[in-house]
């Protein structure tokens, strides 16, 4: 071993060198090529399977390295991190950059505690990362005050792992929440729009409008939590382990109804999940956190094709 | 370096406040300081970590306190933009105050009894038993009815806030209202706080006359003073504290200001507590006896400070 940087060390390099990742997934025409790997050596490795992924960006826009200012317009979009750095007590998250176009649906995987939620909350600004910066629908959030950032937060639909729905308030009073908050619809148009999120969620409106959280089994719960999540029709919808607990029945009902989100309704969606299989069939990408970085992004099927060690065996049996 | 000393061996070294202290410099982990520092660290080391534990603590306890005071503010300041959760003032109206007026009652007409009962075989001695009136209604509408009303709230409203808001916590509930555009102080922390403020007062009126009356109960029936003496000592007693703006009587006064401070104290710590509220359900049993102790203790220390206050300000 040198003491020369892994190739895509990012923290090693230039800040003008330092790119965004590729979102669109075409064959870089010149990116450099991938380093030889060693057996057993899996930060190369996933260094080298970034680096591949940065030089995509960087044949595609036909030079060699951004500068800040336009590295702007590439990073821009309906929801990008950029070279993130998160900590605490001690790093939570180094150097992480990806970004979704209009209407991905990005799974973002890893083993627990590699930060994966820390990321919606970065994207929600319920965050603010150390270094880097986050942009949801064109605009830069980090620097936003509290009130603007309710505001960004209004542009997005969050469902919670536990559907984290308001348990002194009925299914009908929690998806109406956000309406009567933020528009100004007449009680009629909510109950109606309630009633259409409902059924679009696969819940019998007549038969759950009234029900309490409490009286609600965890499949319905998540369901209700997703009406609520879109009740204000966001562009972005952030899911937090939204199949975690759940048979597998209804974990295909959920993994099929964020699908159904996104075919319909063209909204992009961010997941964060442990399970690979429902990863595998609703994400355009898969972003792998592991050791506080971006271990792997790109589509299913290059993660599928991958053989890099740590990817293999965070795949398992599947 | 390991102790070989046993725990009770340690816990009964002898010596003064001081030399424990040099004792616990010297060998923390002999001393009982558990973890040590850094084992194996020299002497300087180790009190430099030792110091710099109690750096870490001190800074805690002053960002909370300073938390807790933004919390005031902002649940204050809320009071007066929009949007305003009027709903929730009223609902949480319903629960601080309707709610809490059995026990009001029954804890204030009670220690009226028990406060009529004493002063009577004291009084008695002197044949001065007519003066019960006075001695209840002087210590009921000054001290006992705010203190009283407010440790009762404090025991079964701010318990009950911070558990819920806790329980809020920990099942990302707030963490929802943050997502759906809300700011969850103003939508949680306000209502409570501006329903404390109203309503301990109202409770405390209510806890005074209830004592009063349990004291009349107690005159008639165990002492055998009229009732219409004792109702007329009652009112020489407010009337020889003096007035305020001619009509206002000081002890009314006395005993409506501090209630007022005891519903910011109890609705605030209890907010406080429940809102950063971490580690599961049992961080909201944390929360809840944090809360009771904490707004307990507050409330009687305060009420020395705020006694002092007012008979400097307004005399006697």
């Amino acid at each position: 071993m040198t003491d020369r940087p892994l190739p895509g060390d990012r923290s090693e390099r230039p800040l003008e060198d330092r790119r965004p990742l590729r979102t669109d997934g075409s064959p870089p025409p010149d990116a450099p090529g991938i380093p030889i790997r060693r057996p057993g050596d899996d930060l190369r490795v996933r260094a080298a399977i970034r680096r591949e992924l940065e030089g995509d960006v960087a044949a595609h826009h036909g030079d060699g390295g951004l500068d800040d200012a336009n590295r702007d317009t590439v990073q821009q979009g309906v929801m990008a991190l950029e070279n993130i750095y998160l900590a605490f007590d001690e790093p939570i998250l180094e150097d992480v950059s990806f970004s979704a176009d209009e209407g991905d649906t990005i799974a973002v995987a890893g083993e627990s505690g590699t930060g994966k939620s820390t990321i919606l909350k970065l994207l929600l600004r319920l965050l603010v990362p150390e270094r880097g910066r986050v942009f949801i629908d064109n605009e830069e959030i980090t620097e936003l005050s509290f009130n603007d950032a309710l505001k960004v937060r209004q542009k997005m639909g969050m469902v919670f792992q536990s559907a984290a729905l308001f348990d002194s308030m009925t299914v009908y009073e929690n998806i109406a929440y956000p309406l009567r908050e933020h528009t100004d619809l007449s009680e009629d148009q909510i109950v109606e729009r309630v009633r259409e999120k409902l059924s679009f969620v696969d819940l019998e409106p007549d038969r759950v409008i009234d029900q309490m959280p409490s009286e609600l089994s965890g499949g319905m719960r998540k369901r209700v939590g997703i009406a609520r999540g879109m009740a204000n029709n966001p562009k972005i919808m952030l899911y937090d382990e939204p199949t975690s607990g759940l048979d597998p029945l209804t974990t295909a009902t959920i993994t099929h109804l964020i699908m159904k989100l996104q075919r319909e309704l063209g909204v992009t969606s961010v997941v964060v999940t442990h399970d690979i299989r429902s990863a595998f069939r609703m994400a355009s990408k898969i972003a792998v956190l592991a050791e506080r970085k971006i271990a792997f992004f790109g589509t299913p099927e290059e993660m599928a094709g991958s053989d890099d060690k740590y990817l293999r065996d965070f795949l398992g049996g599947f | 370096m390991v102790s070989k000393l046993s725990t009770h061996e340690r816990a009964g070294k002898p010596g003064t406040p001081a030399s424990n202290l040099l004792h616990l410099l010297r060998d923390p982990v002999a001393n009982g300081c558990h973890p040590p520092p850094v084992r194996g660290a020299s002497f300087p080391q180790q009190t430099f970590l030792l110091l710099e534990r109690f750096n870490n603590a001190a800074k805690r306890k002053i960002h909370s306190l300073q938390e807790f005071f933004v919390l005031g503010g902002k649940s204050i300041g809320f009071a007066f933009s929009r949007p305003f959760y009027g709903g929730d003032l009223v609902q949480q109206m319903e629960a601080i105050g309707v709610q809490s007026m059995a026990i009001v009652l029954l804890t204030g007409f009670f220690t009226g009894m028990v406060l009529a009962l004493q002063s009577a075989i004291a009084l008695k001695t002197f044949g001065a038993t007519l003066y019960i009136g006075r001695l209840v209604a002087g210590s009921m509408i000054r001290e006992l009815g705010p203190v009283l009303a407010g440790l009762m709230v404090a025991g079964r409203v701010g318990s009950g806030i911070a558990a819920q808001l806790g329980s809020m916590r920990v099942t990302e509930q707030i963490d929802a209202l943050n997502t759906l555009g809300t700011d969850p102080i103003r939508k949680l922390a306000t209502p409570r706080v501006l329903a404390a403020l109203i309503m301990l007062p109202t409770l405390t009126v209510i806890n005074d006359f209830a004592g009063i009356l349990g004291g009349s109960v107690i005159a008639a029936a165990y002492v055998g003073i009229p009732t219409s003496v004792y109702w007329g000592t009652v009112w020489d007693q407010i009337a020889s504290g003096g007035f305020i703006f001619k009509y206002i009587p000081i002890d009314f006064v006395h005993g409506l200001v501090k209630p007022f401070v005891f519903g910011g104290i109890i609705a605030l710590t209890a907010t406080h507590f429940g809102l950063k509220t971490t580690g599961g359900t049992e961080g909201v049993g944390v929360a809840t006896t944090r809360t009771v102790v904490t707004a307990s203790i507050l409330i009687l220390v305060i009420d020395y400070f705020i006694t002092q206050l007012l008979i400097s300000i307004l005399g006697s």
